[in-house]
């Protein structure tokens, strides 16, 4: 096995060129996996760690940009948790200490696993996904970017290089069930936003369907029963249909981490909860 | 965890008993420098790795290994017809194959291993090999298994053991009656140091060294020395430094392969399991289901036990019978009933085997007579703590079994205190906090979180039962001051390193206590199980220090020209109780070299009779546990808040090493009642790996507040009993009662899943 090095994306992009079957290595937390399972035996490794662009962030009045190498650490507290409080909770829920300081959001993207806890952040907040080719730079919004379980549209010569994320204005949280209390892979989690400058509320699903789902029809009956422009009513029969309408996206399955009967009702009560959270 | 009794203040003085002396590998063990079995390497070294089946039953109709023995670096290929001696092995009964050859009972049931000079190269071997199944029909219920109409799976049947028992009048009828079937999930010991062992062939294939981690030197020897047909003299078994055991190491797993690979090839073989094997390769709690109808007079008063027990011990025997002694014998829980009418069946099944355990079939029965306690108070409109008050066990009682309890059994006592520990603070109030049920997920609101207390009281016998002549050796040398002690107890995290230390310095008034390697050079001192090793290894070490002191004192006496019965140790120094001398252990002891050895042994157990009649165990240990817990009713989501034990512990010898053991066994029970269980379909396990077999983090484990009983034990030899496996029993029925008392559900199983509390049954 060949293990490259690349210190600029550049120089990355064009050794995916010459090795266009090696594996794109970030902090390793799915790979590593994959490779002491003998699920995967990559011949030839991309390690993307010491390419500084990919490691950086920025917040500006246009929008938030979010390098593929930053690793979850740094989306926990500081500015990106302030600018991006779902994306710091969502952080927060991701394995243990030393699997956030190594895990990127570039590795979820890159595994897309429907309980990748970073991937419904990305879905509600319709990011933008910039990947890197020797074609140029490629932007592909999250719904068209997750097209199954573990794939993606990313091209065999594109490097995820950034995340995109237009301001908001207003509440947002995320929430995830596992049987546990701490670094525990998700049964179900709902990424709910609130934003105030596009007037909208958009809700993501996680672990209860082969992509993240958005719930395009709660989200639709909402926008017809509330001004988004302003703080949503603490209406509790509002907030209870919404939930069932949300929860009716979920299209979970039975499997040894839980039941798809139970994943629906999670669905349900976290959607509640979240839209709730945000009327206070 | 946060607010723990602090008993665990140490002692400037001397590291004596009593005291809360540091381990010897305490440091090297948190700096990560302690050598565990997974470490050793020898020069020359080949890699090992075992095939397995991937399937719970079927027939093996070819193995071809052409294409493995192709593979360069493979240096060894062996199966069944590989074994010199006796094909299989097993702790009871010999009934487990080494390796599979006709059929396989189990999933990762080994069928071969290879030696090869890489990991790497082991495991291409093992995916070479080609195996020609065909599939079987899978037994996986109990129910099924019991019938004597189902085809056995193995020729000593489906049936590892069946129990009654039949006490005093079984026709008496309570003034009330309340019946309940429990369910309780298979758990996985779940040890962080996964198997590893190291073998060294002697030239000629004339014996073998075997570095491993176990929990039972001396019966690893005998069972490896009977498949490998050698002499036990020439199999000699050193304990690598073990990472847990929990009852997981008491069996064989990869002790013959390795000595096997090693002798085929002549040279050093190093076996390892992964995490995923280690699911494979070692035996688990046994599920179980449990239906008891519990009869009391007005007053509360437990006037019948009835019901039955089924354990499922899996596809090979293991310790499956003694499992089932254990539980059927706990039925009736630290409380006073002498009629009762009781089977037990332990199963045999295309399931993975189980075994040992801490808790050892106690664990199941308690979360059942638990469960029924409560429903008792509920019927009689007691509250949970006056009824196990009422029934509460004391010393002089006679069990169901006709065995009078004669162990110190402060059983009300222990009931007393822990209600008398203060309840935790009101639920926090704040969303999105990590102490709310849901944790780091931030799912809770406070407005959804009911909170609920939970009461669980044990018995758990100490030492083996029914007749199994159980001893443990140690030897003491003293010279120039120094005490080496050496002694084949394995050190498996429970701490005796550091309680031979203090036995020591305490009956010799040295400070400096060397520990020999533990290996099989010495005698037995018997499995580190069963709460024993204090008692047992602890009473075989200070019998020997006990000697020495004697040979010391003739020789300090004989100089002084004193009677040796005037002489006694104060610190560390000699001095004569009825005159001036005073010398110190190491003056006195300069120059001279005393050796002695001692063997303890605990009073003699009888077998059951057919009616489950007879004195089958050594001593008695009893705990209470009171539980806290918030709820989120809504998800089924849980946090333990606190839990709350008063422990009968006998005599104190070391109260950091006790709370050790009460923390880490409430965290085992507590995984048990909200989160630990290998999920198996017909035979399949689904779910071998820590991503999905969950253990309690830190951010699961309660405040635990915890008192220790301390009564002198008079049957003891230390006047302690064995605190290892009662933290884990009574905790898991607390959590689940209070579970109930937090949501109104009458919850039949453990562990408890999120849909069992917020989804309709």
């Amino acid at each position: 096995m060949t293990v490259h090095v690349p210190t600029s994306l550049d120089e990355a992009v064009q050794l995916l060129v010459a090795n266009p079957t090696a594996r794109l290595l970030s902090g390793g937390t799915d790979t590593m996996v994959e490779v002491n399972f003998n699920r995967t035996k990559p011949e030839a490794v991309i390690a993307l760690r010491r390419i500084p662009s990919l490691r950086e962030y920025s917040i500006g009045p246009d929008g938030i940009v979010i390098g593929a190498g930053v690793p979850y650490a740094s989306m926990e507290t500081g500015p990106l948790a302030q600018a991006l409080p779902a994306l710091a909770a969502a952080a927060r829920t991701v394995g243990s200490p030393q699997i956030r300081a190594a895990g990127t959001l570039g590795g979820n993207l890159g595994t897309c696993s429907p309980a990748g806890d970073g991937l419904p952040v990305l879905s509600a907040l319709n990011a933008s996904i910039n990947l890197r080719s020797p074609r140029g730079t490629r932007t592909v919004p999250f719904a068209e970017f997750m097209t199954g379980v573990k794939r993606n549209s990313r091209a065999t010569d594109e490097i995820i290089e950034s995340v995109s994320v237009a301001p908001t204005t207003g509440f947002q949280d995320y929430a995830k069930v596992g049987v546990r209390n701490a670094m525990v892979i998700s049964v179900a989690s709902v990424c709910f936003v609130h934003d105030r400058n596009t007037s909208s509320v958009r809700v993501a699903l996680g672990a209860v369907g082969p992509t993240i789902i958005r719930a395009r029809e709660a989200e639709d009956w909402l926008a017809g029963r509330v001004d988004a422009s302003k703080q949503l009513p603490p209406d509790g029969a509002l907030a209870t249909e919404f939930a069932r309408l949300v929860a009716s996206a979920a299209r979970p399955i039975d499997d040894h981490r839980s039941t798809a009967a139970y994943r629906r009702h999670a669905i349900e009560v976290l959607a509640r909860r979240l839209y709730l959270r945000s009327t206070t | 965890m946060k607010n723990a009794t602090p008993t665990t203040t140490r002692s400037k003085g001397r590291d004596i008993l009593g005291t809360s002396a540091l381990r010897p590998d305490g440091v090297a063990k948190t700096q990560g420098n302690f050598a565990f079995s997974s470490d050793f390497q020898a020069e020359n070294m080949l890699w090992g790795a075992t095939l397995r089946s991937p399937h719970p039953h079927a027939r093996i109709v070819s193995i071809d290994p052409t294409e493995a023995w192709k593979i360069a670096g493979v240096e060894a290929i062996i199966f069944a017809d590989d074994v010199p001696g006796k094909p299989t092995y097993g702790l009871i009964s010999s009934d487990q194959p080494v390796f599979a050859r006709d059929v396989v009972r189990y999933m990762g049931e080994p069928i071969a291993a290879v030696a090869a000079d890489h990991p790497e190269t082991c495991r291409r071997a093992i995916a070479a090999i080609k195996v020609v199944y065909e599939e079987l029909p899978v037994l996986s219920d109990m129910d099924v298994a019991i019938d004597p109409a189902t085809p056995p799976i193995h020729s000593d049947g489906n049936v590892f053991r069946h129990q009654r028992i039949v006490s005093g009048n079984p026709d008496v009828v309570g003034d009330v009656v309340v019946e309940g079937t429990y369910d309780i999930g298979m758990q996985d010991q779940a040890f962080l140091g996964l198997e590893a062992a190291l073998a060294y062939p002697d030239p000629g294939g004339a014996g073998v060294e075997l570095v491993v981690a176990t929990q039972w030197l001396h019966e690893d020897r005998k069972q490896i020395a009977d498949c490998l047909a050698l002499a036990p003299d020439k199999v000699r078994l050193v304990l690598g430094g073990v990472g847990g055991a929990f009852g997981a190491r008491e069996d064989i797993s990869l002790q013959v392969h390795t000595c096997l690979l090693a002798l085929r090839t002549g040279r050093p073989v190093k076996v390892q399991y992964s995490r995923e094997e280690s699911f494979f390769g070692h035996v688990h709690r046994h599920p179980g289901r449990i239906h008891l109808r519990h009869h009391a007079d007005r007053s509360g008063k437990l006037v019948k036990i009835e019901g039955w027990m089924k354990l499922d011990g899996g596809a090979y025997a293991s310790t499956s019978a003694a499992v089932l002694i254990n539980g059927i014998t706990h039925l009736q829980g630290p409380y006073a009933c002498e009629n009762a009418l009781l089977d037990a069946w332990a199963t045999r099944t295309n399931n993975p085997p189980c075994g040992a355990m801490r808790g050892f079939g106690v664990v199941q029965a308690c979360f059942a007579h638990e469960g029924q306690m409560d429903r008792l108070a509920e019927a009689l409109g007691m509250s949970p703590v006056e009824i196990r008050l009422v029934n509460a066990m004391k010393t002089g009682d006679k069990l169901f079994t006709g065995q009078i309890v004669d162990s110190v059994a402060p059983v009300a006592r222990c009931i007393r205190e822990t209600a008398a520990i203060p309840l935790p603070p009101e639920p926090v109030r704040q969303t999105g906090s990590l102490e709310l049920p849901g944790g780091s997920g931030r799912t809770s609101d406070p407005a959804h979180i009911r909170r609920g207390v939970g009461w669980g009281v044990s018995i758990k016998n100490l030492m083996y039962s029914e007749g199994f002549d159980d001893s443990a050796e140690a030897k003491c040398t003293l010279a120039d001051g120094v005490a080496t002690l050496k002694f084949a107890t394995a050190e498996v995290g429970q701490g005796f390193v550091v309680l031979a230390q203090q036995i020591a310095r305490t009956v010799l008034g040295v400070d400096t206590v060397i520990l020999d390697t533990i290996d099989t050079q010495i005698g037995s001192a018997g499995s580190t199980s069963a709460s024993r090793q204090t008692w047992m290894s602890g009473g075989a070490v200070d019998g020997a220090c006990r000697l020495v002191r004697e040979r010391l004192f003739e020789h300090v006496a004989h100089i002084h020209n004193l009677d040796p019965l005037q002489l006694a140790i104060e610190g560390t120094e000699i001095v004569d109780t009825l005159g001036p001398l005073r010398v110190t252990v190491a003056e006195a002891s300069a120059g001279l070299r005393v050796e002695q050895t001692f063997v303890h042994r605990h009073r003699p157990t009888e077998e059951l009779d057919e009616n489950g009649q007879g004195n089958c165990h050594v001593a008695f240990a009893f705990v209470a546990h009171r539980a806290v817990v918030d709820v989120d009713t809504d998800l089924g989501l849980v946090k333990v808040v606190q839990i709350a034990t008063a422990q009968d512990v006998g005599q104190v010898l070391n109260p950091l090493a006790l709370l050790g053991q009460i923390e880490g066994g409430i965290a085992q029970g507590l995984g048990l009642a909200v989160m630990e269980e290998i999920v198996v379909n017909d035979g399949i396990v689904r779910n071998p790996s820590f991503t999905d077999y969950l253990l309690p983090t830190a951010l699961d484990a309660p405040d635990v507040v915890a008192i220790p009983i301390e009564e002198y034990e008079p049957l003891a030899p230390l006047g302690a009993k064995g605190v290892g496996e009662p933290p884990c029993i009574s905790v898991t029925p607390a959590i689940v009662a209070a579970i109930r008392n937090a949501t109104g559900r009458d919850i039949m199983r453990t562990p408890v899943r999120p849909q069992d509390i917020c989804l309709p049954a």
